[in-house]
């Protein structure tokens, strides 16, 4: 165990950067390596466990069942919601969804997909057997599925319930026939990897690579690689080189300290878009107004009444981060300051929330009136290898806290024992990530500024226990509003109330990268999924 | 000679026991494997229903009462994120980290003994100067950096070998190896060459103080003056006596290689079982961090029983059956 440990050392940018330094000076007198024609290579900084598409809700499996299995709503690049192998979807009465489907897809087997499938996936994703992180939860509203005619699907909710497409975007589709008795074994080693997708299994090698091939009988746009090597490579210095030596075409989670570099290289490009995950900190109210609160105390180290109950105090915390500051020198470009969940341009986007001006006078004015002239001592946690410069970021806030008067003490801690502790409320002041699957703000109001309530399933990410019955009132209302345009008005008003409220202090949306060698073309993803047929050769 | 082995044995399954213990309670101390797996959105009913799904809704001494009375039945328990039974995905890394943790072991052996006995014989040479100096960079320089340094030089700007990953394999003895096609072992070489360095210089100096100590020995000396040629003396009467600590060592390295060639692994995205603890690790997949442990505590039972074996073969004084445990 002890010498696992070292593999956090060399994880760190200064291995590279003499890495970095000694191919760029010797890079220039490389040729550029043909890349392979008809042959996708990409490299994946995450591994993928599972070629089940409903064991384990975890971003990389999806990202990959993505290419062999498909669902009846896809999201396109930005994140809109657009047909998948469901043609059109429509609301029949206040609990009812109805979807068409597509004619004529075929499994990888030759099977014909129909209604009988779909009542028979979501029959199976609660099923699953041993699963760490269920789909149950996009199949849960789903009362009761009917199957109205070979093509056409109903599916009954109690009560209106207008997430349906968008949940049932996140269930890949089996077949009836050939997933009889489903085992996950039987998915990783191929038998059963049989979906309706551009791409057909070839072979899985567990932290190695997934390899795939062209399912030339897709109903869509045929895809531009005969064949595709999946490879995971979990080591960011190790990804950057395989690009540079040309071993591979693509790769992902693209390290800040290598952007500059892979930019202005003449082998190398990058693809980039505004990410839908928000880092942002959590502040902590879950004991009652008037009792201290574990990680803060007055200038003597004496316990003091929670001051993140004030709504000042958690506003002056917030004005006191020079979110500009941070894109800058810490995330190297690779962020937008924020002011709310998500970024602009996204469905329920609220456009009257700028990020927070940087105000330290104000910050302190806002202390003063809150009867703490003085400030206090906070600690700030965060995960160290979890986000994009994670423990550093952290540490410029409690610098700039400090400024203020809010004596900060900076703690990182591994995302294992960070997160369970963060579960348990044991800080005052934490940062988090949160990426919205729905691509709309009513994921984010739901899990982290809701109130906490174990009945409903509301606030189940609110580590902080934020409660404002305003806001939660107006989420309900949105959660039972059909009506696409009404909706986005409530939780528009709804971000509102919760970012007015401090709810949480969102510091910055990141930006996701994909780095590629100049014989192709990426199109960058907001969802963060790394998929084949994002990738194009260059024309 | 049965009764030192039986008793080796039963020693054995005391620290079995006694590590499975340790390491079960040791892996229960850190974080909770439902934070980590869950997925974020998953709201409080997911929660308790993946809590129940995993086993972990059991009190501590239930959950390892369960995994004794499996283990018991050969069954190490199933992975949290890949829903396969611990013990056959170790088991399925482990010819890749083999292969590895061998062709570096056997770099050690062909080039450290050779270079460390050069050094020996002529401690003040120039080239044995440049060999101890090689020694101590292959020592202290970290094997990530090296390993990295590998990569840029050979893979990005030379070309000739591949970056990362393991190459093509070939089937023998039901098991699938890299080492037996070219592609395989153009994959197999920086990764071997990386993990071998410590090992070489660790075998240089090994063999080279044991060869300064035994050359000044009476029976050397005798064999010298009775006209032995210089090949025998040193094949046969200096390399035989300086073998026990160096087999000793290589032994263990060996074991530590195969457990933990983490760091290698991860830089050259090898699919082995360093590879798999570590992520592991991250994820707190609790089965395959017992499981892992509890193989690689057996697995260094095995090999110091086989060193000890080695030890009376190469050195007729050390009698096993008398030896007092």
């Amino acid at each position: 165990m002890a010498r696992s440990l070292r593999l956090r050392d060399f994880t760190g940018a200064s291995a590279l950067a003499l890495g970095a330094a000694l191919g760029a000076s010797l890079g220039a007198l490389m040729p550029a390596a043909p890349a392979m024609a008809q042959t996708l290579n990409f490299a994946v900084g995450a591994p993928v466990t599972s070629i089940d598409p409903h064991y384990h809700n975890l971003s990389p499996n999806n990202a990959l069942a993505g290419h062999i299995f498909e669902s009846l709503a896809d999201f396109d690049p930005r994140h809109r919601l657009g047909p998948g192998l469901a043609e059109s979807w429509r609301v029949v009465d206040e609990n009812t969804w109805e979807f068409k489907l597509r004619r004529g897809v075929k499994f990888h087997n030759g099977q014909d997909f129909t209604a009988e499938d779909v009542a028979f996936t979501i029959a199976r994703v609660p099923t699953v057997p041993n699963s760490p992180s269920s789909f149950a939860i996009y199949t849960r509203a789903a009362r009761e599925v009917q199957v109205v005619d070979p093509y056409t699907v109903r599916i009954r909710t109690n009560g209106p319930y207008p997430l349906m497409p968008v949940d049932i975007a996140s269930i890949y589709m089996l077949d009836s026939q050939t997933h009889r008795d489903p085992k996950t074994e039987d998915f990783n080693s191929g038998r059963l990897a049989v979906g309706t997708g551009p791409y057909r299994f070839v072979s899985y090698r567990p932290g190695d690579r997934v390899e795939l091939a062209r399912n030339d009988a897709h109903w869509g746009e045929r895809q531009p690689w005969e064949r595709v090597n999946y490879r995971m490579i979990t080591n960011d210095s190790a990804r950057t080189a395989a690009l540079l030596a040309g071993d591979v075409d693509v790769i992902d989670q693209v390290p800040t300290s290598d952007i500059a570099r892979l930019r202005s290289d003449q082998r190398t490009a990058l693809a980039e878009i505004t990410s839908l995950r928000i880092i942002y900190l959590h502040l902590d109210r879950s004991r009652p107004a008037g009792q201290p609160t574990p990680m803060i105390t007055d200038n003597n180290g004496q316990p003091i009444p929670n001051p993140l109950h004030d709504g000042r105090v958690r506003r002056a915390l917030s004005m006191a981060i020079d979110r500009k500051a941070i894109v800058e020198r810490v995330m190297e470009g690779a962020a937008i300051p924020s002011g709310q969940f998500l970024p602009p341009g996204t469905y329920s986007y609220a456009p009257g929330l700028q990020p927070p001006a940087y105000d330290p006078d104000g910050a302190k004015r806002l202390l003063a009136e809150a009867g703490l002239p003085n400030g206090f001592r906070i600690s700030l946690h965060g995960p160290n290898d979890r986000y994009m410069n994670d423990a550093r970021i952290i540490q410029a806030i409690g610098q700039m806290w400090t400024r203020i008067g809010v004596r900060t003490e900076v703690q990182p801690l591994p995302w294992t024992t960070f997160t369970a502790r963060a579960g348990r409320q044991e800080f005052a002041a934490f940062l988090v990530g949160w990426g919205s699957g729905t691509g709309e703000a009513s994921s984010p109001l739901r899990s982290l500024v809701a109130t906490f309530d174990r009945n409903t399933g509301f606030g189940a990410a609110n580590r902080g226990r934020f409660s404002n019955p305003e806001m939660d009132g107006l989420l309900r209302q949105a959660l039972g509003t059909v009506d696409d345009e009404r909706r986005e008005q409530i939780l528009i008003r709804a971000t509102e109330v919760a970012m007015r409220d401090v709810g949480i202090i969102p510091i910055h949306n990141q930006i996701n990268y994909w780095a590629h060698r100049r014989a192709v073309q990426v199109t960058a993803r907001a969802d963060e999924l790394s998929q084949a047929m994002s990738v194009r050769p260059a024309r | 000679m049965t009764v030192y082995l039986i008793r080796r044995l039963m020693q054995s399954v005391l620290v079995v026991w006694v590590m499975s213990l340790i390491v079960f309670l040791g892996v229960f101390a850190i974080g909770d494997p439902v934070e980590i797996l869950i997925a974020p959105d998953a709201d409080q009913i997911e929660r308790e229903r993946a809590i129940i799904a995993l086993g972990l809704d059991k009190p501590l001494w239930e959950q390892y009462f369960i995994f004794v009375q499996n283990a018991l039945r050969g069954d190490l328990g199933r992975s949290f994120v890949f829903n396969e039974p611990a013990l056959r995905l170790i088991l399925q890394r482990m010819p890749a980290t083999l292969e590895l943790a061998i062709t570096a072991t056997l770099f050690a052996v062909v080039i450290g003994i050779p270079l460390g006995l050069l050094a020996g014989l002529k401690p003040n040479a120039w080239y044995s100067r440049t060999i101890m100096a090689g020694s101590i960079l292959g020592f202290s320089l970290p094997s990530f950096w090296v390993g990295l340094m590998l990569i840029m030089v050979f893979a990005v700007q030379l070309g000739w070998l591949p970056s990362t990953g393991r190459g093509e394999t070939a089937m023998l003895g039901g098991i699938q190896w890299s080492f037996l096609t070219v592609n395989g072992l153009r994959h197999l070489v920086m990764p071997a060459l990386n993990l071998s360095f410590f090992k070489v210089s660790l075998a240089i100096r090994l063999t080279r103080s044991g060869v300064r100590e035994t050359i000044l020995q009476d029976y050397v000396k005798f064999a010298r003056a009775k006209g032995l040629s210089p090949t025998r003396v040193i094949g046969v009467h200096v390399l035989k006596n300086i073998m026990i600590p160096v087999v000793t060592v290589m032994g263990l390295e060996l074991g530590s290689t195969i457990a933990f060639a983490v760091v290698t692994e991860s830089v050259f995205a090898w699919p082995g079982m360093g590879k798999l603890i570590i992520d592991s690790i991250y994820v707190l997949d609790r089965p395959v961090i017992v499981a892992y442990l509890m193989i690689i505590v057996f697995m260094f039972i095995i090999i110091n029983l086989v060193v000890d074996l080695t030890y009376s073969f190469l050195d007729p004084r050390v009698r096993l059956g008398e030896s007092k445990a």
